[in-house]
């Protein structure tokens, strides 16, 4: 087995991909879908045009394993951005720093009362992100919000820029069990154009990222490439990879996958590859098929009748109440969002809708048995 | 709950039908049927003889009697042993054998089609022994049987489910109900008939070559009772694609 | 030499000397056997139970005494 994930994905031929899924057949295809334990190749044969007639067959696979693995559990999480400020050039994020817009720093008090907002809301599950800013949302500044809000979460992640592996042991310490990262796109010449500038344009140690956080001790690591920079059967490819490559080399973490798709943002970027629906019907069934142990996550990005239909499909957690506006329940500034939320369905109604498809939300997955709950004021 | 199987007239609450044959002692029949609830049993005819004891001593009263025709090599003779039995006076179910080869003993489908036509035409209920084999299941079902009787695996083998798929077909294509007959030998694989969607099984040899004949009865009767439980429950993880089940509602319907 | 008060009759494939006039039911007392559990063929035609005490034997008739035994 390849040293790293790098090492592995280097071994694969871009070219010669795309002249393998053009020769996918529905032979292909069939096989994949009955396939035990499908293989990399039954992955690509999914994600093929030979696919896309037997999209609804797929569904039905993806639903019959999402069952058999997730029964009818969906985890409800919600996003809380601490802060904005962010150093990267990324031209597709509305948090660029060449977009001119007024950035918010929460201080850890503040983003403790907005933390506990969230926790009256009922949420037990809650994911910190910022932007890139070493200095002032440094590891420290991260792991003292956590340390405050976790006897009153079930479990804390964390979705910020890639750090050392001692921070992220650090950051297990401090209370945190998931880690996002992700690597946007697996093309590392893309990537370069996409990432001129800034901590984040350094495309190995981001894509390395995800296994220092895994040696670290974190329980759960979340990927995901964004779908729209690069065509699906190679992003889409190397995400599966990524995750297929993780379970297999730390079979302790639990690996998960998000489906971010580009919408559009402050500023202007156009989308190279943009994913139509039944492509990205296609993508999300794959994975799943391919990934049955793994979580798939898709975030309020894409609106409430897809992400209600991807439930019933193979999608088992999503978030609910969602803000990207930097702090959000109890500081409104108004700053510009990172993306434009197209479902911003509170927990309640995401819990009732839920119910009415069949499915139950689950607010906490995994709770640490051992670790004192704070008391909830009332 | 109200889960009756209804057959020849009757409805009846348990879904496991036993024998008579082959136990170390006929005197162990009636703790068998009181152990499984049982309230279908089946009988053989032969020739008295001196030390013949016919078996309806040993028979609880209440029971509904199935005589079967083995013995019979034609459909002539199957015919011939089905009035026979009826003239016994217990009722008109009989369960139609027809097996001229003595070294598998698999039963003559096309002698049992003709012998079901003749009978059901008589006023018999009838309960035909046949492989798994849709071409005569249907033929026998089209003369009038009141259901079909296919084997799991060959009598007295207690191989279990070997003709698993084929009885599948059977369930999934056929419109009378689906007795599993012959060859379960472990309360697991008569679980397994029923949770397939079959809706009753006939246990002989499985419990009358145990060493504790009522125990084994009571551990087929709590089999069968389990497996009927999870059919009607609906199992989530059915390879739908395999099975060519009914599809509800399309996934990706909402697509365009 | 001829003997005129019995009769060479077939029970369950074996031959067997009656005595002239019995009735099946007296045969199956002879054999032992209850009339109530059993079924009578009488040269391939069954004889339904209220006729056993009636109906005398003839010669060279085949008797069937069929009764259930146990079986799967």
């Amino acid at each position: 087995m390849a040293d790293s994930f790098e090492q592995y994905w280097a071994g694969f031929d871009r070219a010669q991909r795309e002249r393998d899924v053009e020769l996918m057949t529905a032979q292909d295809v069939r096989g994949a879908l009955s396939a035990e334990n499908p293989s990399p190749r039954d992955f690509l044969a999914l994600l093929s045009p030979a696919a896309a007639p037997f999209l609804e067959d797929m569904a039905r696979r993806a639903r019959e394993l999402t069952t058999r693995h997730f029964g009818y559990a969906v985890n409800i999480f919600t996003p809380l951005y601490i802060s904005d400020v962010c150093t990267n050039h990324c031209r597709y994020c509305g948090f660029n720093a060449k977009n001119r817009q007024k950035r918010t720093h929460l201080s850890v008090e503040e983003a403790v009362r907005e933390a506990m907002a969230i926790r009256d809301e009922g949420f037990e599950e809650i994911l910190l992100l910022t932007g890139e800013a070493p200095r002032l949302s440094s590891p420290q500044y991260i792991a003292d919000v956590v340390r405050r809000i976790r006897g009153h979460f079930a479990s804390i992640g964390i979705e910020v820029y890639s750090l050392e592996e001692r921070d992220y042991r650090m950051l297990v310490e401090a209370g945190v069990s998931s880690m996002t990262m992700f690597q946007e796109t697996y093309n590392p010449e893309l990537y370069a154009w996409l990432h001129p500038a800034g901590p984040k344009s350094n495309y190995s140690y981001r894509l390395n990222a995800p296994e220092r956080a895994c040696r670290a001790g974190m329980r759960s690591v979340g990927l995901g490439a964004l779908l729209g920079l690069d065509r699906v059967e190679h992003d889409g490819f190397a995400t599966g990879l990524h995750a297929w490559w993780l379970q297999r080399r730390y079979p302790g973490v639990d690996i998960a996958v998000s489906i971010p798709r580009i919408c559009s943002h402050e500023g202007s970027f156009d989308i190279p590859h943009e994913l139509d629906d039944r492509r990205f019907v296609q993508y999300v069934s794959a994975l799943r098929i391919f990934l049955p142990r793994a979580s798939i996550t898709c975030s309020s990005r894409e609106s409430a009748d897809m992400r209600n239909h991807l439930v019933q499909i193979c999608v088992n957690r999503v978030s609910a109440g969602v803000s990207t506006a930097v702090g959000g329940r109890v500081k409104l500034v108004e700053t510009p969002p990172q993306f434009d939320i197209t479902d911003s369905r509170s927990m309640a109604v995401m819990e009732q809708e839920l119910a009415e498809l069949g499915f139950q939300a689950v607010l906490k997955d995994w709770e640490d048995p051992t670790a004192d709950r704070a008391e909830v004021s009332a | 709950m109200n889960d009756f199987f209804e057959i020849g007239g009757v409805q009846l609450k348990s879904r496991l039908f036993v024998g008579t044959g082959k136990y170390r002692s006929d005197d162990l029949i009636p703790a068998v049927c009181a152990a499984s609830g049982s309230e279908v049993i089946t009988v053989a005819m032969r020739r008295v003889d001196g030390s013949g004891r016919g078996i309806m001593g040993h028979i609880p009263s209440g029971m509904h009697l199935l005589p079967n025709t083995s013995g019979a090599r034609t459909a002539e003779e199957a015919v011939r042993l089905a009035r026979i039995a009826k003239a016994a006076g217990c009722g008109n179910w009989i369960k139609i054998e027809v097996i001229s080869d003595s070294r598998r003993l698999l039963p003559d489908g096309y002698a049992t089609a003709r012998a079901t036509e003749i009978l059901a035409g008589e006023g018999f209920v009838v309960f035909p022994y046949i492989n798994a084999d849709l071409y005569v299941a249907r033929a026998c079902a089209d003369a009038g049987a009141a259901c079909v009787m296919p084997l799991a695996a060959p009598i007295g083998t207690n191989r279990g489910l070997r003709c698993r798929e084929m009885i599948g077909v059977l369930i999934d294509e056929m419109k009378v109900p689906v007795v599993v007959d012959a060859g379960l030998g472990r309360p697991s694989e008569a679980c397994e008939a029923m949770e397939m969607g079959a809706d009753a099984c006939l246990v002989n040899t499985g419990i009358a070559s145990s060493g504790d004949a009522p125990a084994m009865a009571r551990a087929f009767a709590l089999a069968v009772e389990a497996g009927r439980a999870a059919w009607l429950a609906g199992p989530g993880a059915a390879r739908s694609h395999d099975e060519g089940a009914a599809a509800s509602s399309p996934l990706t319907g909402f697509l365009r | 030499m001829e003997q005129r008060n019995s009769l060479c009759v077939t029970v369950n494939g074996q031959e067997r000397q009656v005595v002239a006039g019995m009735t099946v039911e007296a045969l199956l007392h002879e054999m032992q056997v209850d009339p109530g559990r059993v079924v009578v063929e009488r040269n391939l035609v069954i004889l339904p139970s209220a006729e056993f005490a009636r109906v005398p034997l003839l010669d060279g008739d085949s008797i069937e005494v069929i009764h259930f035994v146990g079986g799967g």
